[in-house]
């Protein structure tokens, strides 16, 4: 499975983009951190339920009713661009 | 007798001396300020302190609360309102918290003063602290070796007495590995016990906020105050409040505790498996009867918490997009570009590499070979302890296989430094509670290097945990140690 893992197109899904120093790194070491890995080929899972967590909690309601939380102008204290209320972004369509 | 420092007290000491009226606590904050300003620069446990606001604090202080008056130093990860918070990454640089996280919010209740942010591997991901990007951190005991991690700072300040007690996070053992390296007392409570609320999310199905402290004690005193269930965090547990000193003073007579035998193996530093057997022969003179036992799983451990770690990691670090806070790059093309150089340039090296981990193991096509075993094998892992837990009280064992290494030794071999968390990291996979307390040093090059005694309790038994840890600590002489700074 590991000879798979390609770092580069991995990186673009995750939207980072690495240098070539980092590409060529990352490739060595996490194929060795997959190949340590394979060892959970060795365990038998038959029949045996996923954990996604510990808690016994299943789903938590609240109810759906306004409360005090941030100001607009407290949400936007740390945006790097902001105007008219609202966070600024680049272009989304050319 | 000559008086002990007040930088030195414990926070249970100090306590006793504010409600005596021996000094205020404006006094203690400004000698720990002293003590701070004279040691940190050697140990660099601090990334920040406010130390106008803490002062105004401790003048109005009500010493007859909880925790009355006490500063406590927070892990750069939890939230202060009007405080920096930067997971000491450059992607949070400029960024102020907006809010407390709830384990602050309570830590105020009890009249406690949060003072100073401490350092700690970008986005708790290390044992070392050799990722933040911010700065290094110094073992106060040997400074040319690393204090552990992920919360290294955490440990460091405790240490040093250059904080009276401090909050961290462990996902993997990063409470309690920086505990054991710096020799103090460092408490995983159990998931679900205590709110995560205002963390920085790591890997949100194994963290846990927790305490550092000079002693067991001093941690129960802690817990009480931090644990609850919180509304706003649906993972914390709704159980009846308790007193977790409740079983403090008590012997051992009657407990079982349980050695389990895939932690004393080959591998182990020889001065540390010594330091562990002999604390298990303590514990059993003090009336505990020990047995083996088995937990078969735990070689697969660390392979499925870098799975799933990783996983979970990728998808909470999604948010830091360069849009709402944090570092955004200049001069980019378009949003798909902001996105990419802001996350490229904000994130250090480990953290890149464990987003890209966590990625692949997700992505389609894998998702089931990588993400869903692990998940399966992280049951079978749950399942051992609770067999295990069916015999025993607790389980004793180390809490690392070595003590402090030397700054940079592990740098270039991430495979290597994970697996110097397989003592740690079942406990987060299977959800209950551990604790580590100095028991004995080891001699290195000179150093004299502190050993952590780990004891690991069923979910949601802190109190006995804590019981057993303090009958322990009591009875030898390692918790009153302290590094010449």
């Amino acid at each position: 499975m590991s000879a798979e893992l390609d770092v580069r197109n991995t990186a673009k899904l995750a939207r980072l983009e690495l240098s070539e120093a980092e590409t060529s790194r990352f490739q060595t070491q996490l194929s060795q951190v997959l190949s340590y890995v394979e060892k959970l080929k060795e365990v038998d899972v038959t029949g045996i339920e996923p954990t996604a967590h510990t808690s016994e909690v299943q789903n938590v309601f609240r109810a759906d009713e306004p409360r005090d939380w941030f100001s607009a102008q407290e949400a936007l204290s740390n945006a790097p661009r902001q105007a008219n209320g609202l966070f600024v972004v680049s272009k989304v369509i050319e | 007798m000559e008086r002990p420092a007040l930088h030195s007290l414990s926070l249970s000491a100090l306590q006793s001396a504010l409600r005596a009226g021996e000094f205020t606590a404006l006094e203690a904050l400004d000698s720990l300020e002293a003590r701070i300003a004279s040691v940190d620069p050697q140990v660099g446990g601090y990334l920040s302190r406010n130390l106008e606001k803490a002062r105004a604090e401790a003048a109005s202080a009500d010493v007859s609360l909880p925790l009355g008056g006490v500063p406590i130093a927070i892990k750069d990860v939890i939230n202060v309102r009007g405080e920096p918070c930067t997971a000491a990454s450059q992607i949070l640089q400029g960024y102020t918290a907006t809010y407390d996280a709830s384990v602050i919010r309570k830590l105020r209740a009890a009249g406690a003063i949060p003072f100073g942010r401490l350092n700690m591997d970008e986005f708790a991901m290390g044992s070392s602290t050799e990722n933040s990007s911010l700065q290094t951190t110094s073992n106060p005991w040997a400074l040319e070796r690393i204090p552990g991690g992920s919360s290294g700072g955490s440990a460091a300040v405790v240490a040093a007495d250059t904080a009276f007690a401090s909050l961290g996070s462990d996902t993997g053992g990063s409470i309690r590995q920086p505990a054991a390296l710096c020799g103090c007392v460092g408490l995983k409570p159990s998931y679900g016990r205590v709110s995560r609320f205002g963390l920085i999310a790591f890997a949100s199905s194994l963290d846990q906020i927790g305490p550092f402290t000079k002693t067991v004690e001093d941690s129960a005193r802690l817990l009480n105050v931090l644990s609850g269930k919180d509304p706003q965090d649906s993972t914390s547990l709704d159980l009846p409040a308790e007193d977790y000193t409740r079983l403090l003073g008590r012997d051992l007579k009657g407990l079982k505790l349980g050695m389990p035998k895939e932690y004393f193996i080959e591998g182990i530093d020889p001065q540390v498996d010594a330091a562990v057997r002999a604390a298990v022969r303590q514990c059993e003179s003090l009336g505990a009867e020990i047995v083996q036992v088995s937990l078969p799983h735990t070689e697969y451990a660390v392979a499925v918490y870098y799975i799933i770690a990783t996983a979970e990691a990728s998808a909470n670090l999604a948010r830091f997009d360069g849009v709402r806070y944090g570092r955004r790059a200049a001069d980019v093309k378009n949003l798909q570009d902001l996105y990419v150089r802001s996350r490229s340039e904000g994130f250090g090296e480990e953290v890149k590499r464990r987003i890209i981990l966590g990625t692949y193991v997700l992505s389609s096509g894998y998702y089931d070979a990588y993400y869903l075993r692990a998940q399966k094998v992280r049951t079978l892992i749950r399942r051992d302890f609770e067999r295990a837990f069916e015999g025993v009280d607790a389980l004793i064992c180390p809490t690392s296989p070595e003590v402090a290494f030397k700054r940079g030794e592990r740098s270039n071999d991430p495979l290597k430094m994970y697996l110097a968390d397989i003592f740690t990291i079942a406990a987060n996979l299977a959800g209950n509670c551990g604790i580590s307390v100095p028991c004995g040093f080891a001699q290195v090059d000179g150093a004299r290097l502190p050993v952590g005694l780990q004891l690991l309790g069923k979910s949601f038994d802190e109190a006995r945990l804590l019981q057993i840890a303090h009958a322990y600590e009591q009875s030898t002489p390692w918790h009153k140690e302290r590094p010449t700074l």
